[in-house]
């Protein structure tokens, strides 16, 4: 396999206020308590069982794409990323210093996707992303975390969704999408706000504000394969969740709170959501929890598992498959989160002619670098992300030898991601949401 | 040297048993107090099923994608515990001891076996001390307190094999055989040794979760 | 509430042939039935970038270039959020307000239906409008509408300074505050949410967060003395007009009053709280155990306790019964009294307590088909589309909102032809 071609970016050390005003507020003694309280009041048998149990190994690292990428430098490993944080932490029983804290806080917020792959590598299953989450937390109370990520979790704690997308905004946009689309679906409707529908229709603030078409392609899809849906105008139609990687856990809450209330208000059946993996994991793993909620209190169908749905039933028709031969990402909290490898196969073998498998793959595979908030830190730790996803740029460059030309990736951060990737490593392949290539190659009404 | 021998093997023992036990019990007690407080959302996730399934993989050499990947280290890890396990509780002097004291014996391993077993446990401390020592990853997250616990594990095995060889020194090395035996008995409720109890727990909560919510493997 | 005495409980039934619309209009969106049952309106398109409403068959005077969120008011008065070349408002019956705005969302009814209020938006301002009539305050951003319980005061949680992109110190210092009528608070928080507004209507309750962690309930911009890990939104007593909210405390909730812990049980959640009618009884939805839910009155958790959700409490106008929905996997199911009735449904819809305190009701689905449930006995006829049912003042009779065969039917039926 030919190295990957590196594009000569300048390594700007930016400084990021997220970290530097944070951290200049605070004092010794402010950062022994929130320390302590957070270890004490928040924590239990597991941060203990998992600390004590750990016998320094190293196992996990190989697991880690930043690692492997880093040219196995132990500090990229997960357990040396767990060293650098948490375990001074605790062993020095909080008494560490701010510019501590602010590696630390760089360390878990940029450093670590959360992507879960080391908890596959470890023998004891010791689970070093909530480790890391943990960090995030103890960051999170201290103030000192990163600007761009912190920014999202206040637009989540304002407007309930994470662009700062304002009340009349959302449904402006809806309506405006509708009537885009209606030029080429007569009579299609985006239903606002319609009780009793099947399904409630979600997607991330992104779509609205920067990807509009997004949206078209879901209602074009829904209307086409005469889905009963709707989409809430009110707040509560935003699933995503930056406050869950900051580890403010209260807007994590607050914000899923309001999404399945919304769903329950609305009466459906299900909540359907557009192609976004953190998302994902926040509906249906982590933000239910921290409402008391063990399992989503409305089942919560993601995009993979829905165009399964509807292309098992040939609820899509479709005009001919997707010419191109396409490689198919594996999304951590989708897949490893999820397990939809097989429905993944599925959706992509019925619509495309050529899939091209990567490897390592399906649950195994190697995290995208842009999640678990870490594409959302912003500008200052682009380079170190792309750089820090070697692997990646590998894993693509190895399947386009094989003939891949696009590569599909059902969520947004990784989607991101790679395109970061692809172009760094100058990586000649298109990346498309399974959406896109729906829209593409189904029927439409002449 | 007779009076501390019988204070190693009288009282010594019983307070290591004692410890060994009693610790072990009130790790675990602990930990499941701890979880019932803070954080009982674990037991609606814990699944028989899929613990053992996670259990069942990752005792079995090979099993699991990280043991393929690392084939020499699972070879040695996989022989380094079941000796280190096995051979005090199967060799047949220790058996001898309980039979001597409580009147209870087992099946014990032939003296050869035994000997090659405490020869792996020596050989695959030192692969291990080794590998802190090399390896960069190893030794970036390796301290004081990691060499400190495999010489714990270690030194009843070098003791004990230097014992039964008679090489020199006989009644010291039966000595510090035991002693280094009670070490490490106590050590292991209170020191990382405790993996021995809890990577069990904490092999089917990760188990659990991967098969309940996750559905996809955790190996 | 309208006055359900002057509806009419004499005639069994009245029908209008909706089904017929769709002949008559490009398309016709889903039906929406005034509360007493009279008239049927849905949105129909009349044509590219032209729709109507279309109410017992009949339309407004005036098509619009968009319609959107058909809701009938309490009183029976229809309207909708409309917009003319690019601009914005509410049609009531059809007649739109004089006021234009860029953008109206979020229709809200007084009880007897006499206000009617939206949040709006204009050169990017926004205000609260009742009645046709914006706040003379304008503001950068608002959120978390409320409405008096009488109608006559609007409220929102409001942005009062401005912060750039990224500005997150400066968003942390708070420039947010809640208003009533337009005046805010003179107190900045780092977020405003949910609120409510006091009987007498001269007191502004609401959910703030005064730091990154730190929350608590202001009551008109004056937050209690202690915080809480987080808080819910706050209701007034009826009776003492005290304030009380759901607090999180090490990780568990309660509800406090005023500040202080007002109930001793600690849950896994605890979330909307409610007074009965006579201000005796303050009922909430709760979490006894991780994963499980179910009803604590006074404090008091039903034994029943249920795998999903429950939500839609609702006490009866004596104070003395208490219905609700529970939801376990796929089924549904209602809960009166902490007991659970028999069948379960794909949906529910909230329930209703007949006045003599008799009759549980609620409007439940079964594979598509709708119908009316009543003392968990389900009515004869499965429809294509139903409302919630009302009982009469007596109890005795059952007004039901359906569509049968493309017909909508407003039926009044005695109770007892469903119970048996």
């Amino acid at each position: 396999m030919a190295e990957p071609a590196k594009k000569q970016e300048q390594e700007v050390k930016m400084t990021d206020e997220g970290l530097e005003v944070g951290a200049s507020r605070l004092t010794e003694d402010k950062i022994e308590k929130v320390i302590n309280q957070v270890l004490k009041a928040e924590t239990g048998a597991r941060l203990k069982t998992y600390v004590d149990t750990c016998v320094h190994c190293g196992l996990c690292s190989e697991a880690c794409h930043f690692y492997m990428s880093n040219d196995k430098d132990p500090k990229w490993s997960p357990v040396g990323k767990v060293k650098q944080t948490i375990w001074e932490m605790i062993n020095k029983k909080g008494k560490v210093t701010p510019e501590f804290i602010k590696r630390a806080s760089e360390i878990a917020s940029t450093e670590c996707n959360l992507c879960r792959r080391c908890l596959q590598f470890c023998p004891f299953g010791i689970d070093i992303a909530y480790l890391i989450a943990t960090v995030r937390r103890i960051c999170h109370k201290l103030g000192v975390t990163p600007r761009y990520i912190q920014d999202t979790a206040h637009s989540h704690s304002v407007t309930m969704n994470q662009m700062w997308v304002k009340g009349d905004e959302w449904p402006d946009t809806l309506q405006w999408q509708e009537e885009e689309a209606r030029g080429e679906f007569p009579g299609l409707r985006i239903p606002l706000e319609k009780e009793g529908a099947d399904v409630m229709y979600s997607v991330i603030a992104p779509e609205p504000k920067f990807q509009a078409q997004l949206i078209y392609q879901a209602a074009a899809i829904m209307n086409v394969a005469g889905v009963d849906w709707t989409m809430p105008a009110d707040m509560g139609w935003d699933n995503s969740d930056m406050a869950m990687f900051t580890g403010d856990n209260e807007i994590m809450g607050r914000v899923k709170r309001a999404h399945f209330e919304t769903a329950a208000r609305l009466r459906v059946k299900r909540i359907v959501m557009g192609e976004c993996g953190h998302a994902f994991r926040s509906v249906y793993d982590t933000g239910n929890r921290w409402l008391g909620w063990s399992r989503p209190a409305i089942p919560i169908v993601h995009a993979i598992d829905f165009y399964y749905e509807l292309l098992r039933d040939n609820k899509i028709p479709i005009k001919e498959k997707f010419k191109d031969p396409v490689t198919l990402h594996d999304p951590c909290n989708v897949i490893r989160g999820g397990g939809l490898m097989e429905k993944s196969r599925f959706v992509a073998n019925a619509l495309c002619e050529t899939v091209v498998e990567m490897h390592p793959n399906r649950e195994y595979n190697y995290c995208c670098a842009a999640g678990g908030g870490v594409i959302n830190c912003g500008p200052p730790y682009k380079l170190k992300r792309v750089k820090g996803n070697r692997v990646k740029a590998e894993q693509l460059m190895d399947a386009r030898a094989r003939g891949a030309k696009v590569i599909i990736s059902p969520c947004h951060n990784c989607h991101s991601g790679l395109k970061d990737i692809k172009n760094y490593y100058d990586i000649h392949m298109d990346i498309k949401f399974f959406g896109d290539i729906i829209y593409k190659i189904m029927e439409k009404p002449e | 040297m007779h009076d501390i021998y019988s204070f190693v093997s009288g009282p010594l023992a019983w307070v290591a048993f004692i410890a060994f036990f009693a610790g072990i019990m009130y790790r675990l007690i602990d930990m499941i107090v701890q979880v019932i407080k803070k954080e009982p959302f674990i037991f609606t996730y814990m699944s028989l099923k899929y613990s053992l399934r996670s259990i069942i993989h990752w005792i079995t050499p090979f099993g699991t994608l990280n043991w393929r990947r690392n084939p020499i280290l699972t070879i040695v890890t996989f022989a380094f515990h079941i000796s280190l396990i096995l051979s005090p509780i199967f060799l047949l002097s220790h058996v001898t001891l309980w039979d001597e004291a409580w009147n209870i014996s087992w099946w014990t391993l032939p003296d050869g076996v035994a000997d090659i077993m405490a020869l792996i446990v020596i050989a695959g401390s030192l692969f291990f001390l080794i590998r802190r020592l090399t390896q960069r990853e190893v030794k970036f997250v390796t301290s004081t307190s990691d060499y400190v616990i495999l010489a714990i594990v270690a030194a009843p095995f070098v003791t004990g094999f230097l014992a039964y060889h008679q090489f020199f020194g006989y009644p010291i090395f039966v000595i510090l055989h035991i002693l280094a035996g009670e070490i490490m008995l106590v050590a292991i409720p209170f020191t990382r040794l405790s993996h021995m109890i809890f990577s069990l727990f904490t092999r089917a909560y990760m188990g659990s979760e991967f098969g309940v919510i996750r559905k996809s493997k955790d190996y | 509430m309208a006055d359900q005495n002057k509806w009419d409980w004499e005639i069994k039934e009245k029908k209008v042939p909706i089904g017929e619309w769709k002949e008559h209009f490009e398309w016709v969106e889903e039906p929406y039935a005034s509360p007493d049952g009279e008239k049927v309106a849905a949105v129909v398109n009349i044509g590219e970038g032209e729709f109507n409403v279309c109410i017992n068959g009949e339309t407004w005077e005036n098509p619009f270039e968009k319609i959107w969120y058909v809701r009938f008011s309490p009183d029976g008065r229809l309207t909708a959020l409309v917009s003319d070349t690019g601009e914005w408002t509410v049609a009531v019956d059809g007649v739109p307000w004089e006021n234009k705005f860029g953008y109206v969302w979020n229709t809200m009814f007084g009880p007897n239906g006499k206000n009617i209020a939206v949040a709006a938006q204009q050169d990017g301002e926004y205000c609260m409008v009742l009645n046709g009539e914006p706040w003379e305050e304008k503001f950068q951003n608002m959120t978390y509408f409320a409405m008096s319980q009488d109608g006559t005061k609007t409220a929102a949680a409001v942005q009062v300074e401005g912060f750039g992109e990224g500005e997150i110190h400066k968003f942390q210092q708070g420039c947010f505050t809640a208003a009533m009528d337009g005046q805010a608070w003179d107190n900045r928080f780092v977020n405003v949410w949910n609120m409510a507004i006091s009987p007498d209507n001269t007191k502004l309750a609401a959910e703030v967060r005064v730091n990154l962690y730190d929350y608590t309930i202001a009551v008109n911009g004056v937050p209690w003395e202690k915080t809480f890990g987080c808080v819910w939104q706050p209701i007034f007593n009826p009776k003492s007009g005290s304030v009380i909210a759901p607090v999180r405390v090490s990780g568990k909730w309660t509800l406090a009053e005023n500040g202080k812990f007002l109930w001793d049980g600690r849950f896994f959640q605890v979330w909307h709280q409610m007074f009965s009618p006579n201000g005796e009884k303050l009922a909430a939805i709760v979490a006894p155990k991780y994963g499980r839910w179910t009803v604590a009155v006074n404090g008091q958790p039903w034994t029943a306790t249920f795998s999903d959700m429950v939500t839609d409490m609702v006490f009866s106008q004596d104070s003395s019964r208490i219905a609700a929905l529970a939801k376990e996997g796929e089924q549904w199911k209602v809960v009166a009294d902490g007991s659970v009735w028999s069948n379960v449904f794909d949906m529910a819809w909230k329930p209703a307590i007949s006045s003599n305190n008799k009759y549980v009701a609620a409007k439940v689905e079964k594979k598509g088909k709708y119908t009316i449930a009543v003392n968990d006995r389900i009515w004869s006829k499965e429809c294509e589309a139903a409302w919630d049912p009302i009982f009469n003042s007596n109890g005795d009779k059952i007004l039901l909102r359906t569509v049968e065969n493309g017909q909508y039917v407003r039926r009044v039926l005695p109770v007892t032809e469903i119970t048996g």
